[in-house]
Order: C-alpha cells, then sequence, then structure tokens
C-alpha cells in the first residue's frame, strides 16, 4: 500500500499503461515537457520519449482528431483537452467521429480512445472554466463518461478506460486532484459502468458524482449523528450509468436524492430520477429529489460558488426534508 | 499502385460508369436519398491513389466514390452500401456519404464537411510512429479549406513533419456558393508556404500531371520530410447533389469544363502517346459499364438491413 493523491494515481495508470503496452501514446497542450497544466502528466516524457508523448499546439479538434486517426490504426491514443469547457472546439471530433466510427462502418473500426478532461467547477476560474458538462456528453451514444471522485477509483478507471476499445471521456476534478488515498501496489483495474456504494444505509440513497461524493460523504456523517443513515451510491461511469445497482439501492431504501455537479434542466439527476421512476415507482416513498446547480452560467467568485452549488450543509437538508 | 496506364484508365471509367449509373437510376427514383457526384473529378482520385500501396490510407469526404474506387474496394459491396443495403460495406447504415474498408486502408468517408482532416493527420501520426514509409492522404474539397480544421491539421501536419498529402479538389462551387465569393485569394494552395510545406496548383483534368504532382507529395512524405498541399484545380459536373438546378453558374462554363474532360483526355493520351489500340480500350470501356450495371442490379435486389440491427455495435464489445 502506499498513499497516492488523485493526481499522481492518474499519472500512474498511464504510466503502467504506457510500459504495458506500446501502443499508447499521449498528446496535449503542455503534458510532455511541462508534465501538464495540472502536473497531471509529470515524468511521462522522460519515461517514453518525445514520439509517445507530445505537446500540441492550441488546437482542440486536431487534438482530438490525432487521437482519432491514430485509434484507427490501431494505436491506442491518451489526448487531452485541458478543460472540458473546451470542448466546444473539438465536439466535431468526438461526437461525429470518434463516437459514431464503429457504428457508421459497422464495426470496421475499432476506437480506443482516451478523451482526458478537466472540470474546474467551484475553483474561481470563471464562466469559461467551471462548467460540468457530464450530461452534454453522456447524450452521446458511442462514448462512455467516465468521472472518479478518488484518487483509487481515478487509476483503475483510468487503466480500463485506457484498455477500452470505445472513446472514453474521462473527466477529471482539478479540487480532487491533491485528494489522498491508500492504494494498493498490486495492478488492479475498475471496469467500466459499474457504480460503488461509498457508504452503506438504510434511509435514503444518495447518488452523487465527482466533487459531490466527498460532500454526500460528510452530510452522511451529519445525519449519522440524527440516526438518518444514508446510502452513497458513485456512478463513477456517467454513461452507460448503472442504473441496476441505484434502483437496487432505492428498493432497499425507498427514498432518493441526486446530487450533481452538472446543471439540474436536461441533467443527469433527471435521468436518474426518470429511470427510478420507471423501473420503481412502487418502491418510493417520496418523489426522487435532485440537487443541482440551477441553470445559469457559473459565475466568478466564491460567494456565487456556494451559493449554486449543492453543499453537505444543502444535502442535508434535502436527505430531512425526504424522511420527514 | 500501378504503372500500367490502361489499369489507371480502367479505373478512371469506372469511376465515371459509376456516377453516370447512378445518376440513370437517381432519375428513375431508384436511389433512397441523396447523391454526391464526383462526374469530372475522375482525374484527382485516380492520379493519387495511382502512387499508393494498400499500407497507405486515405480519408474522403462526402463526394467520395471516386475515391473509394480509385483505391480498390470493392464494387458490389461499395454499391450497396450507397443504396442503404444489408451487402453494403457498412451493412447499409452509412449510406451515401460513408464506406471503408480498412484492409486497403481506406479509412471511410463523411458527412461533416473538414472532418476527415484531422483524422488523416492522426493515421499519419500512426505511420510516422510505426516508421515503415507508409503515408496517410486527405481528400477534401476547397470549401472544406475554409473550415478551421484545415488550419489546424495544415500546421500540426508542418510542424510534425506527418507523412500526409493534403489533397484539396478544387470544383470551384462549395454548394452553391462560388469559391472565389468566399476568399480573397483563390489559390489553396498558396497557404501552404504560410504553414511551412510546399504547396502545389494542379491541373486536376490531367491524370498525368496529378500523378507526378502525387508522386512527388508522397516520396516526400516516405522520406520523411513531412506534409506537401496539393491543390487540384477540376470541376464538378453536376450540382453539389443529383437534381440541384445549378442556378449558380452557366450551362456555357459547363460546356467549357466538360471539353476538358479527364477521361477523354486521357484516352487520348493512350491512343497518340502509348499506342494502345481502340479495340482495347473499348473493349475496358464496355467491360466496365457491364461491372457497373451489374453492381447496380446487385444492389438494387438487395435486402435493406433489418430495423432492428439499428440497436447493435453502438460499442465495440
Ligand atoms: C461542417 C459542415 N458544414 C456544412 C455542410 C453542408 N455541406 C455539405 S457539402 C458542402 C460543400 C462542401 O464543399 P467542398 O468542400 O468544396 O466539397 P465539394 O462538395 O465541392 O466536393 C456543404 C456546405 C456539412 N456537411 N458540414
Amino acid at each position: 500500500m502506499a498513499t497516492k493523491t488523485y493526481c499522481w494515481a492518474i499519472i500512474d495508470a498511464m504510466r503502467e499503461e504506457m510500459e504495458r503496452d506500446e501502443s499508447v501514446l499521449l498528446i496535449g497542450e503542455d503534458v510532455a515537457a511541462a508534465g501538464g497544466s495540472f502536473g497531471a502528466t509529470r515524468g511521462l516524457l522522460d519515461r517514453f520519449g518525445p514520439m509517445r508523448v507530445r505537446d500540441t499546439p492550441i488546437s482542440e479538434e486536431i487534438i482530438v482528431g490525432l487521437g482519432v486517426g491514430a485509434a484507427m490504426t490501431g494505436r491506442r491514443p491518451i489526448v487531452e483537452i485541458m478543460f472540458i469547457d473546451f470542448l466546444g472546439l473539438c465536439l466535431d471530433q468526438i461526437a461525429n467521429q470518434a463516437a459514431k466510427t464503429h457504428y457508421i462502418y459497422n464495426g470496421l473500426f475499432k476506437m480506443p480512445l482516451v478523451i482526458r478532461t478537466s472540470s474546474a467547477a467551484e475553483m474561481g476560474i470563471g464562466p469559461h472554466h467551471s462548467q460540468s458538462w457530464e450530461a452534454l456528453v453522456g447524450h452521446i451514444p458511442g462514448l462512455k463518461v467516465v468521472m472518479p471522485s478518488t484518487p483509487r477509483d481515478a487509476k483503475g478507471l483510468l487503466k480500463a478506460a485506457i484498455r477500452d476499445d470505445n472513446p472514453v471521456v474521462f473527466i477529471e476534478h482539478i479540487a480532487l486532484h491533491r485528494v489522498k488515498e491508500e492504494i494498493e501496489d498490486e495492478e488492479f483495474l475498475i471496469p467500466l459502468g459499474k457504480a460503488d456504494v461509498k457508504r452503506v444505509g438504510r434511509h435514503v440513497t444518495v447518488v452523487a458524482t465527482g466533487l459531490m461524493v466527498a460532500r454526500a460523504l460528510a452530510a452522511a456523517e451529519t445525519l449519522a449523528r440524527e440516526g438518518i443513515e444514508i446510502e452513497v451510491v458513485d456512478p463513477r461511469t456517467i454513461s452507460p450509468l448503472d442504473i441496476d445497482t441505484i434502483v437496487e439501492s432505492v428498493r432497499k431504501t425507498n427514498r432518493a436524492l441526486v446530487v450533481t455537479s452538472s446543471l439540474k434542466q436536461f441533467g443527469l439527476g433527471s435521468e436518474v430520477a426518470a429511470e427510478i421512476q420507471e423501473r420503481a415507482f412502487f418502491d418510493l416513498d417520496q418523489p426522487v429529489k435532485r440537487l443541482s446547480p440551477p441553470f445559469t452560467p457559473a459565475p466568478f467568485g466564491r460567494q456565487f460558488d456556494e451559493y449554486l452549488n449543492p453543499s453537505a450543509d444543502s444535502i442535508v437538508s434535502a436527505v430531512r426534508e425526504l424522511v420527514a | 499502385m500501378t504503372q500500367d496506364p490502361l489499369d489507371t484508365y480502367r479505373r478512371m471509367v469506372l469511376i465515371r460508369e459509376c456516377e453516370a449509373q447512378l445518376n440513370e437510376a437517381f432519375a428513375k427514383n431508384l436511389f433512397p436519398g441523396y447523391i454526391h457526384s464526383y462526374l469530372g473529378q475522375e482525374a484527382c482520385a485516380v492520379g493519387v491513389c495511382d502512387g499508393l500501396a494498400d499500407s497507405d490510407v486515405i480519408v474522403s469526404n462526402h463526394r467520395g466514390r471516386g475515391h473509394y474506387l480509385a483505391k480498390g474496394m470493392a464494387l458490389r459491396p461499395m454499391m450497396a452500401e450507397m443504396f442503404g443495403k444489408a451487402t453494403g460495406v457498412c451493412g447499409g447504415r452509412g449510406g451515401e456519404m460513408h464506406a471503408a474498408d480498412p484492409a486497403i486502408g481506406i479509412l471511410g468517408g463523411n458527412g461533416i464537411v473538414g472532418g476527415g482532416l484531422p483524422i488523416a493527420a492522426g493515421a499519419a501520426l500512426s505511420a510516422q510512429m510505426d516508421g515503415k514509409g507508409a503515408v496517410a492522404v486527405a481528400f477534401f474539397g476547397e470549401g472544406a479549406s475554409n473550415n478551421g480544421s484545415f488550419g489546424e491539421t495544415m500546421n500540426v501536419a508542418a510542424a510534425w513533419k506527418l507523412p500526409l498529402i493534403l489533397v484539396c479538389e478544387n470544383n470551384l462551387y462549395a454548394e452553391m456558393t462560388p469559391f472565389e465569393q468566399t476568399v480573397a485569394q483563390p489559390d489553396v494552395a498558396l497557404r501552404a508556404q504560410g504553414y511551412g510545406m510546399p504547396g502545389e496548383v494542379v491541373d486536376g483534368n490531367d491524370v498525368i500531371a496529378v500523378r507526378n504532382a502525387a508522386a512527388r507529395a508522397i516520396a516526400r512524405a516516405r522520406s520523411g520530410e513531412g506534409p506537401t498541399l496539393l491543390e487540384l484545380k477540376t470541376y464538378r459536373w453536376g450540382g453539389h447533389f443529383e437534381g440541384d438546378p445549378r442556378k449558380y453558374r452557366t450551362r456555357a462554363e459547363e460546356a467549357e469544363w466538360k471539353a476538358r474532360c479527364p477521361v477523354a483526355r486521357f484516352r487520348d493520351v493512350l491512343l497518340d502517346r502509348h499506342g494502345l489500340d481502340e479495340v482495347n480500350v473499348r473493349k475496358v470501356e464496355e467491360e466496365t459499364a457491364a461491372e457497373v450495371a451489374e453492381a447496380i442490379t446487385f444492389a438494387l435486389e438487395s435486402p435493406l438491413p433489418v430495423p432492428e440491427t439499428a440497436l447493435s455495435k453502438v460499442y465495440a464489445a
């Protein structure tokens, strides 16, 4: 066992996969010489050389396109788009090319491409660096969307994403980069599409993603002192969504709250709530609740972040309402 | 790769027949969608692909049949795909703008103008990493040269010395808009200099000129010197799609370009310069026409894909 930060877990995952498989390469802005805009590619250029670890110009469309073309010709590229807010510049390559090529050509091509990107919601970088677009990419068939909330999950899921034959949008949250966790030294993978029950409980199922998982766990501590045991389910993969694990939990607790950084309208919470009511309506004692930022851009400033986003406190209040 | 002029001619005729007979099918209401005709541009695809091996790859666009056939795609499954039939190369789900054959380096078409350029660069990156001298070709129109993906691809290809040949078929119109109305400087090839790569304007209706220019670009790419931009000046005989009333250009202009027919021009070369016998040439033409007719019959008689198959292969297993 060793204590690892989320950031080093990501580096370790890439290093191990690049050692294991020559066809894995890494390209993006500042990923080589600088070791990553957020330090998440440190040491990889030295270890693997400039043929496999490449700095690119600030050209998001070709960053992804290079990955698409390389994946179609036998490589397993990891491409980095610095912030998820920049997906608008490369959405054609992601949504029309990467996501659809296997389908359009009826399986003639595989698309083993990982698009690593970051969310910096609530980090004070303003409206163009603070969005949570997991629901947006989750709407595109052919893509897998992964959103780890812990260092161990980040490592195991990234390794699995690199070995997956489908395009995976891998969303890291920069605020999680410094979170530490004990991780085993032995190799492990975490399968995509499997939710994780982060805390077992019996009164309310709280589905939380990314940054919200820790807040749900903090809320659980407060609620436990009041005798309310919440079950915290982290889907980990947004698409495909492990709805079975969520529904199984709701069948036990009969109440559900979904907490996300992505906006409420057309959001992940809406999807989870709809699935729950379709599959487990008669198990519900209360309507499914959603806690998500309202339908606005994300303005600059901590006071706005706190006002707009779910917190441990607002999770506690929402749960209390559900069990009242 | 071919050195045999009759083989070059055969593929030009194959494309010509394919496009002409598809138009006939369309006129008879037998075609289930739009046709982006390649009529008039045959020398472009054939001249470039003459210099390519199976291990070299091409990325096509929405006007792709010429590229597919020039690179050697089997005719029947390609044709069936155009008609959206289960026997098509994509099982009928791709349709008129999509076909691929990775075994011979055909990485597909595209419904997004400019969408293929970055992909071709990615394939060139693979080729560079493999180090075996293979090259990638991106076919695109002059319309796509005004898409951001063009600039990004040009720059990265030049900066990384990717073995990429950027083939711009300048057929003068992007849909209904004349190219000169959308740019201040009408030679796409001139942009190459700004990105740090050679650019060449070529007569796209002269298959020999295209071959020669492509051979230079391919040799440069194979030897690790990097990309080349070729601008092939040509003309789209038909409208943007079949049925387009072509109000944006004159019939006189069309007649002028038809007089520069790339197929007839190379035919003359075969007879005059290569001393081929008229009878042999006509035999190739007749055989090819029959082959295309047979492929269209095959496509028409093939079954449609079962609707439930729409749910399959969203993900690779
Ligand atoms: C991104 C995008 N914009 C617009 C279109 C609609 N469209 C299809 S073909 C075309 C013209 C393309 O012109 P060019 O690249 O010169 O190719 P050509 O059709 O002349 O062969 C347009 C605008 C599209 N398919 N994709």
